[in-house]
């Protein structure tokens, strides 16, 4: 029993216990391409990468939309949404709108830009720690051990609170520099078994150089970890950037969703009830972080055979009436059972060549 | 046992490097911090204080750095963690001491409660996928996404302000001198019931979808496929053969996730005004007092490695490939 | 060894010194796909296959071909994607009442008779013990599910008896997998599936991840167990030679289907499918005479891309024109002369006007 890549369709799991189907080197090329795209075929990676990019376009084009100046104080204070103001207005009668559209960027940069940062870091520490072996692997693991064991909030909170006025730029350093460890650690469990593989040993025996093995040999198979380990990375940046915003270590005036919740939070809008106030930007944290987790669980159905379930939702089973259950065979309901079905009468047609495509299997069904 | 050995050299040198951090951080900030907060302080501060200012943030000129390091370390093993400026002349350790049973509490029961049913439900949801039950991911995923003190904000507009059945914030009714008394402690149930709810529904996500994406790993091994083979009862093989070692991965990931968990409940604390640690951390942050930031750092740090080797002693305890003989 | 290699009369009025020779599992037409929809593969067509009272049936062929998943499918152990899509399994039992179709049979009902008619040593006995349990309590959790009027310290004394009987030390009972060798690990499941002593006992490749010397040791304690208990045994192997050893009866598949059966010293003595007797070439055999060696050219097919026609022509040296056309039926062969108690599905056998080659036809 393997728990290698699979590579049949994304759709059918490959991994089987008992006995998978060993695919051939050539139909495994002719599928290639396809399957490096599987995991964004998925519709959950689809729904998580659509979401994402309208944040991405959110964060561009944010402050050019925004009806009004976030910072203008007027004198239409805690306005409850109407149509001059569309998520109402703060007790400085500040559009709400305007901020959160404003703050999309400060968000989305702090958290592609410590995503970025920190899975560079991640692959470099990770990847070396794996490859390395020996000493090296010791002291590199137990410093990302050490990183991921740390309380990062209070950290960045003693870090950040102690420089004034941080900007979106250092809160993102600061971000990556104690956000890589989870990704260190993952990217080096699958370097150590990367390690240990077939083609990686020849790749060796031929004599080639380590940098051209990592470059060349390891990082395009270790695509799908990176991939989650900086989806991850952005998720945790988001999150925190947000929490730092919300008590205030972040400057103030610098809009983001947190900021909105710190004003908020600041001036009792959830004793006054301005539900306006504080709402909208939580549910924009928890979309985008939705949008991330999604793409994530198609990257890990991606790398995780298992969890992937015959491509079959759980209503199109009850549809079809098959019914999982664990250590019980799922049979498909109202299947033909006659025995007429195995000798074919033997005036059966000659199958067309044309039938060889794709799904020859079925093709020779109906040839029986 | 090398097991544990291993483990226990490794929170030597994390609490090690976390102290370090701790020294180094204030040293390498730019400007002049220290005479800033004394002018920011004007007169407020006793001359002893000032110089244990100068000594925390290495500005004794008299000192080197490394005999600076030996004086941090020596303070540090005799308790004295510096003076607070917000609650001064309270020495940090007192502050810390107050606040740190209230966290101790809330955090910790409702971490344990929500690892817990995460766990059982992930069981579950893991057990029986395909079916109606994996309708519930897509909540949790929601759930698992959104920032904890958010959920918060929203209980308290809801539970707390709309319809009043929890009070909006605090650890006890004012009205009351804290005492060993039903009255009391009742209030003090009362108070932090909304906390906990919002810690465990908010953390509970992250838990189960872990969980049961363990038990869809593992119910794909052999001996998951052999228990059910040798007919064994359907509660016998879900619990004693495929949760009991997608377990595994989840204590190890309760232990190194910890830090993340601890940090997110710490501003839920913020949010309720909850008289714990947390709430200390951003009064310090408001008030600009490094050295309560600084020792609640530390507190924090040393609690989250201590939960750990209890994660990692429950580790041993369950799996018996770690406590080989010899 | 020479007791088990006795050839069996034909498949229709077969009979052993062992059993009556009635059947004990039959599968009937059994399909099973890999996934669901236009993406599914059929990992298995229509198979039947039959296993009669007390005898050794073999299951051959190369990796991928369906064996594992024709055991799995009917037992329903098959984890998903399996899906089985059409056939019946007919469980016959011991009082000779009317069989069971375990396909339909109610969970229930499933499991309170697994392990006690159908017991499984699964290959690669590395995964098969749960890593966190004693041997012993895996051993009695059995005794325990199936017969829970026993005593603890019965069933405690049954698996010791059980470890004892494929020779371990009983005191090694208390004894977590990973302190266990692998061959001592394929022991423990062997003794796991004496435990009830049910009548028929599945055995997948139990010594493929073993060395030679292991090998030997294993499979002669389970020809000696078999002698003494009596259960019948459907060995999967990819070892033919091993199989013309030890089993009464061979069945070959190939592509998920099975291409040729029969008794086993016949299809020894004379494979009458090309890749039956390619496979013969491709394995040294234990005894007798040597053979030259040459092995079967290409390698498995895809199932996900399976050619049209028979899965094996092309590949096979003798195939001919109707052979990329037409799937061939697995039938009494009669163009190489007839013989009872085989089946073949080959065209060479079918086709009145196709000439087979001498190799494949029968001699006397």
């Amino acid at each position: 029993m393997s728990n290698a890549p699979i590579v049949n369709d994304a759709e059918i799991i490959g991994t089987d216990v008992t006995s998978q189907p060993t695919p051939t080197a050539t139909s495994a090329g002719g599928k290639r391409h396809r399957k490096r795209f599987a995991s964004l075929r998925n519709a959950k990676s689809i729904t998580g990468l659509v979401i994402f990019g309208t944040f991405v376009i959110l964060a561009i084009i944010g402050p050019w939309i925004a009806p009004y100046d976030p910072s203008t104080i007027t004198n239409d204070l805690l306005l409850p949404p109407d149509a001059q103001h569309w998520l109402g207005t703060d007790h400085l009668g500040r559009d709400i709108l305007s901020q959160l559209l404003v703050g999309t960027q400060g968000v989305m940069i702090v958290g592609v830009l410590a995503g970025v940062l920190a899975t560079a870091l991640a692959v470099l520490i990770g990847v070396s720690a794996g490859f390395l072996g020996g000493a090296a692997d010791e002291i590199l693991s137990a410093l990302s051990n050490i990183f991921l064991v740390i309380p990062a909030l209070p950290l960045i909170v003693i870090v950040a609170g102690a420089l004034p006025n941080a900007g979106n730029l250092l809160i993102a350093f600061v971000l990556a520099v104690t956000g890589w460890a989870w990704g260190a650690r993952i990217l080096r469990a699958q370097t150590l078994s990367l390690r240990g593989r077939d083609f990686i040993e020849a790749s060796r025996a031929n004599g080639e150089s380590t940098w051209r093995i990592v470059w060349f040999e390891t990082l395009p198979n270790l695509t799908a970890i990176i991939a989650s380990s900086f989806i991850s990375t952005v998720t945790f940046a988001v999150l925190t950037q947000t929490t730092l915003a919300f008590i205030g270590v972040t400057s103030v005036t610098d809009w983001s969703w947190g900021t909105v919740l710190y004003w908020a939070q600041a001036n009792g809008a959830l004793a006054r009830g301005a539900w306006w106030w504080f709402v909208p930007a939580g549910l924009l944290i928890a979309i985008l972080g939705m949008s991330l987790t999604l793409i994530n669980f198609g990257i890990d159905e991606f790398v995780n055979p298992r969890l992937r379930l015959a491509g079959l939702s759980a209503r199109r089973m009850r549809k079809t009436g098959i019914r999982p259950r664990i250590g019980f065979t799922a049979m498909v309901r109202d299947a033909p059972t006659g025995p007429a079905a195995r000798r074919p009468a033997p005036s059966a047609a000659p199958v067309p060549a044309a039938a060889a495509a794709p799904s020859s299997a079925s093709a020779s069904e109906v040839s029986r | 046992m090398k097991f544990l050995v291993r483990r226990i050299i490794f929170y030597a040198i994390t609490a090690w490097a976390a102290i370090t951090l701790n020294f180094v951080i204030p040293r390498l900030m730019p400007g002049n911090p220290v005479q800033s907060l004394i002018n920011k302080f004007q007169g407020q501060l006793s001359t002893s204080a000032t110089h244990s200012l100068y000594v925390l943030f290495g500005l004794d000129k008299h000192q080197s750095l490394w005999d600076q390091y030996w004086t941090y370390w020596g303070e540090l093993l005799h308790g004295n963690l510096g003076i607070s400026f917000a609650y001064f002349p309270t020495p940090v350790s007192e502050v810390i001491g107050q606040a740190l049973p209230w966290t101790i509490a809330l955090v910790g029961i409702s971490t344990i409660i929500s690892v817990v049913l995460g766990t059982l439900l992930g069981t579950f949801i893991g057990w029986r996928r395909g079916t109606w039950m994996d309708g519930v991911l897509p909540v949790t995923t929601f759930f698992s996404s959104v920032p904890y003190f958010w959920l918060g904000l929203i209980f308290i507009a809801v539970f707390a302000v709309l319809i009043p059945v929890f009070p909006a914030g605090g650890g006890y009714d004012g009205a009351l001198i804290p005492a060993f008394n039903a009255e009391f402690i009742g209030s003090v149930v009362q108070h932090a019931a909304l906390p906990a709810i919002t810690i465990v529904l908010s953390s509970v996500a992250g838990w189960i979808l872990s969980q049961r994406n363990m038990m869809v790993t593992v119910t794909s091994e052999d001996y998951v496929t052999v228990a059910q083979a040798k007919g064994l009862k359907e509660r016998t093989v879900m619990f004693g053969y495929a949760a009991r070692n997608a377990i595994l991965p989840q204590v190890s990931g309760f232990a190194l996730s910890l830090g993340f968990v601890v940090s997110g409940t710490l501003v839920m604390e913020l949010v309720f005004s909850y008289p714990g640690i947390g709430y200390s951390l951003f009064q310090a942050i408001n008030a600009h007092d490094y050295p309560l930031m600084q020792g609640i750092f530390l507190v924090i740090t040393i609690s989250v490695l201590i939960a750990n080797i209890i994660a990692d002693m429950v580790y041993v305890f369950l799996d018996p490939r770690t406590r080989q003989e010899g | 060894m020479n007791t088990v290699s006795t050839p069996t009369p034909g498949i229709g009025e077969s009979v052993r010194s062992t059993g009556a020779g009635r059947p004990v599992l039959e599968i009937k037409n059994l399909s099973v796909d890999y996934g669901y929809g236009e993406d599914r593969v059929h990992a298995l067509r229509n198979v039947s296959l039959t296993l009669r009272e007390g005898e050794v049936l073999g299951l051959a062929g190369e990796s991928g071909c369906g064996k594992s998943t024709l055991v799995y499918g009917a037992t329903r152990l098959l984890p998903p994607p399996g899906l089985i899509s059409s056939g019946e399994v007919l469980y016959y039992p011991e009082d000779g009442g009317e069989p069971v179709d375990i396909l339909r049979q109610p969970e229930d009902a499933l499991r309170a008779s697994r392990w006690q008619d159908t017991a499984i040593v699964f290959q690669g006995a590395m995964n098969s013990l749960n890593p966190v349990h004693r041997i012993g309590r895996q051993i009695t959790d059995a005794i325990a599910a199936h017969r829970p009027e026993t005593t603890k310290a019965e069933r405690q004394d049954r698996a010791r008896e059980l470890l004892d009987m494929v020779g371990i030390d009983p005191g090694r009972i208390s004894s977590f997998p990973h302190q266990l060798s692998g061959g001592m690990r394929q022991r423990v499941m062997i003794a796991m599936a004496l435990a009830l002593e049910s009548r028929v006992l599945i055995m997948d490749e139990p010594t493929t991840a073993l060395d030679v010397v292991m090998q030997r040791q294993i499979i002669e304690q389970i020809v000696e167990l078999r002698e003494n208990l009596g259960f019948s045994v459907i060995f999967i192997t990819h070892d033919v030679s091993l199989l013309i050893e030890i089993a009464d009866r061979i069945a070959i598949m190939y592509a998920g289907d099975i291409v040729e059966q029969g008794p086993a010293s016949r299809m020894y003595r004379q494979p009458r499918h090309p890749y039956t007797r390619g496979l013969l070439n491709s394995f040294p055999p234990l005894r007798g005479p040597r053979r030259e060696m040459t092995g079967i050219p290409g390698s498995p097919p895809d199932l996900v891309n399976l050619p049209t026609g028979c899965p094996y022509h092309p590949r096979c040296p003798y195939a001919m024109p109707i052979c990329s056309e037409k799937i061939p039926t697995l039938i009494e062969p009669t163009a190489g002369g007839s013989e009872p108690g085989r089946l073949v599905a080959c065209w060479l056998e079918e086709d009145a006007e196709a000439t087979v080659p001498p190799e494949l036809a029968v001699r006397a």
